[in-house]
């Protein structure tokens, strides 16, 4: 059983892209702070980004728990937006359902949930349409370790 | 390539007041005006060559920690994100070049892609 090191919950508001990001980049420094392998920090805070990008593109409001074990990092991101109708699709590079405003941004070009998935070692997506998602991401603190 | 260098040949203007940007090196050029794109292939010490000028581009850099950008077309960023940069040590320039032309240029001068 991996002991838990640390522990943030970080409220993430939808619309709001000026403060996008704010909590991966808080996420950033903490990992720095801990001396984690850059790689491992690199991919956590990619997939902190994104699904922050997601949320402030697609929800109101959303919670992501940011947790630190002795074996893994794990992001866990709870909304109650509109959910995923079809996450496979959702999954694809290229698919999207973003609005322009949002492609001007610089998001929605459909590579958000991929890269989520390629940074991940455990990946979990949960989502029902209308009452919302649920996301969960394990990067493991060894990479060569099976559990 | 050292960041200085690039400067002149893009004939940028520099945005940010950082560390001597003549003892910067970068020899990878990661160029999107898709942010995402920039972090499906994240290559660290990188330069980045973007359109995009909105604060999500310095939040994007820092992520995939790419040492400096270069705003395409003339376009400039804001305040906020210059101070992002600067807070962030990344280094921002700017040039009036458009994104074929630059990434040619620095491509001919043996720079490599990331993407």
């Amino acid at each position: 059983m991996a002991e838990e090191l640390f522990r943030k919950a970080f409220t993430i508001y939808g619309g709001n892209f000026d403060r996008a990001g704010e909590s991966s980049t808080e996420i950033k420094e903490k990992l720095k702070d801990l001396n984690i392998d850059a790689d491992i920090v690199r991919r956590s805070v990619i997939v902190a980004f994104e699904a922050e990008m997601n949320v402030v593109m697609y929800t109101n409001v959303a919670t992501l728990n940011f947790i630190i074990t002795d074996e893994d990092i794990c992001l866990e991101i709870s909304d109650q937006g509109p959910g995923i109708a079809d996450i496979e699709q959702a999954m694809q590079e290229g698919f999207s359902t973003a609005s322009d405003e949002m492609r001007e941004m610089g998001f929605g070009f459909g590579m958000g949930l991929p890269n989520i998935k390629k940074n991940s070692d455990f990946l979990t997506i949960e989502s029902d349409v209308g009452k919302g998602t649920r996301l969960f991401a394990r990067i493991r603190l060894n990479p060569d370790a099976c559990t | 390539m050292k960041l200085n260098e690039i400067k002149d040949i893009l004939q940028c203007d520099i945005l940010t007041e950082n560390q001597d940007i003549s003892l910067i090196e970068v020899d990878t050029v990661l160029a999107s005006d898709g942010m995402s794109e920039i972090l499906a292939f994240p290559r660290p010490g990188a330069l980045m060559i973007t359109g995009l000028t909105n604060i999500q581009s310095v939040r994007t850099a820092d992520v995939a920690d790419v040492k400096a950008i270069v705003y395409i077309r003339g376009k400039l960023p804001n305040e906020k994100t210059v101070e992002l940069a600067q807070q962030k040590g990344i280094h921002i320039m700017a040039t009036k070049l458009g994104m074929f032309d630059a990434c040619g240029i620095l491509r001919d001068r043996g720079m490599k892609g990331a993407i």
